[in-house]
């Protein structure tokens, strides 16, 4: 079964924290990921650009829409994505839980992956 | 037996094997139902089995592999039905009780879904009898469940007891979904309604097997002895009016002396070893109370001693309420209301209930009379209502 770990964040937050630590973050990040990826769990990865570079668009009246700035405006702003192969939920939980920047406030959505056999 | 009482008593047991043999809960469920309903059929006539859970079992899984054959019917994929059953086993596994319950109350799931989730598949409560105790519709309980069952399915919750270190966190949550039970039935004992004592029971019910079959933790000791201790007075608590009686006014020669035993027992062995849970000391300190031969011969001292430790354990202003009133009975009544000036707990009517109390007992009666009025802004229960109105009325009574 798979699994997409939504990573969420504040981006304010993240801006304002001194290089030294993200540095350390970013680094314990590609530690992470090297670690899923031996043992098999990794699947596929992103991570993007801040919600300031992002672009919505929308159908209002049957009018094509094209907005600056995210779909929604919320405290934590998704900063990337993970697809991993998993057991079940409570595998997964206990990868998302690794996740380094969960330390600085992070908050990580889990949400099973449909099976291409059932879509 | 008869078969009301069966499907009571092991209705859960029952579904928590049929679950992992089926591997879906609603396909489980419903065979059960299938099979409880042939055994109403067949039972008066031909006489009950000689093994009345056995013959569940097996009638259960052979209703669910028709179902699955069904279904196969239906989508044709499915071939090979055999594997997707597991085993025959026509005796209730232990670990397949603790799996469901661990399940069921999963820290994925909304707590009012696990609540919901655990009395209808392991205390077998219909959806209209659990939607009563908790005071909501049908329908919205009905789609609580229907909710939490498609989570299951479509999220993989496992269907296990989680291993070791992630074991103690998992047990939380476990005891958490029966404590809030307990309460729901405790508190609403007000109404004297008996659906709502029925939960009660079905706490008290879940807490033994738990200790049961984790004899290792002590954590469910604690929250067993603590439910025992508290269920043994639930009887004195209100008159026949459904009037609050308080616990230095109640007849304590009605209380249950068994459950009391039983629960004092079960503090010894949840108080050995740390570190101490909020249950185990909460327990104890319903022992303290329960054992007192008299109001005026309770040990407030080691009650007030046992609240500071609880203060540590689960610091919040309603442990540090409680242990105020301990040290006000304990070391002075002075005391105990210099303490609750220091404590903040907005629209908690308890808090100058509590002061009015110790105020009353000093006989500063305008004042108390103002802290009467204070907590009857903020109370809710109707129970507690009336009796603030009539405590108000006292100290209001102009002197004989």
């Amino acid at each position: 079964m798979q699994y997409m770990l939504l990573c969420c964040f504040d981006e304010g937050r993240w801006a304002a924290m001194p290089e030294a630590q993200k540095c350390q973050v970013m680094q314990e990040y590609d530690e992470f990921l090297q670690s899923i990826v031996k043992s098999g769990h990794f699947r596929a990865s992103a991570k993007l650009h801040p919600t300031s570079l992002a672009t919505t668009v929308c159908e209002q009246h049957g009018k094509r829409m094209i907005t600056d700035g995210p779909f929604a405006e919320t405290k934590e702003q998704l900063g990337g994505f993970h697809i991993i192969e998993c057991q079940d939920l409570d595998e997964a939980l206990a990868i998302a839980g690794r996740i380094p920047t969960l330390r600085v406030g992070g908050v990580i959505e889990v949400r099973p992956v449909v099976p291409p056999s059932e879509r | 037996m008869n078969l009301g009482e069966l499907h009571r008593r092991e209705y859960g047991r029952i579904l928590a094997s049929l679950i992992r043999m089926v591997r879906d809960f609603d396909l489980a469920e419903d065979a059960l139902q299938e099979a409880f309903a042939a055994a109403l059929a067949q039972w008066p006539a031909q006489g009950p089995p000689q093994n009345p859970v056995a013959w569940l079992i097996t009638t259960a899984r052979h209703k669910a592999i028709d179902q699955l054959r069904r279904r196969a019917l239906a989508d044709r994929t499915r071939d090979n039905l055999a594997a997707l059953v597991a085993p025959e086993e026509d005796v209730p596994v232990p670990l397949d009780w603790l799996r469901l319950i661990f399940t069921c109350c999963h820290p994925a799931l909304a707590p009012e879904a696990q609540v919901a989730l655990t009395l209808r598949t392991i205390c077998g409560l219909s959806t209209e009898e659990i939607a009563r105790a908790f005071l909501v519709p049908v329908p919205t309980l009905a789609q609580r469940l229907v909710r939490a069952k498609a989570k299951i399915r479509g999220a993989r919750i496992p269907y296990e007891v989680p291993e070791d270190d992630e074991l103690a966190k998992r047990l939380d949550t476990v005891l958490a979904v029966v404590y809030l039970v307990f309460n729901e039935g405790y508190a609403a004992s007000f109404g004297a309604e008996l659906v709502r004592a029925d939960l009660c029971k079905e706490a008290i019910r879940l807490g033994r097997l738990l200790v049961e079959l984790l004899p290792a933790e002590r954590e469910p000791k604690g929250l067993l002895a603590l439910m025992l201790l508290h269920d043994a007075r639930r009887a004195t608590r209100t008159d026949d009016e459904g009037a609050i009686v308080l616990l230095e006014d109640q007849d304590r020669s009605r209380w249950d002396r068994v459950k009391i035993a039983e629960g004092a027992a079960l503090v010894v062995q949840a108080l050995r070893g740390r570190p101490l849970s909020a249950y185990a000391v909460q327990a104890a300190i319903a022992a303290l109370h329960a054992q007192a031969p008299s109001a005026g011969e309770t040990d407030w001292r080691q009650i007030a001693a046992l609240y500071s430790v609880l203060v540590g354990i689960q610091p919040s202003p309603v442990v540090e309420l409680n242990r105020a009133v301990a040290i006000a009975m304990a070391d002075g009544l002075e005391h105990g209301l210099a303490l609750l000036d220091t404590i903040h707990l907005p629209g908690y009517h308890l808090l100058p209930a509590a002061r009015a109390d110790l105020l009353r007992r000093l006989g500063r009666h305008a004042e108390a009379a103002a802290a009467y009025r204070q907590a009857l802004a903020l109370v809710t229960n109707t129970a507690e209502r009336r009796f603030l109105e009539w405590r108000l009325a006292e100290v209001t009574r102009p002197a004989s």
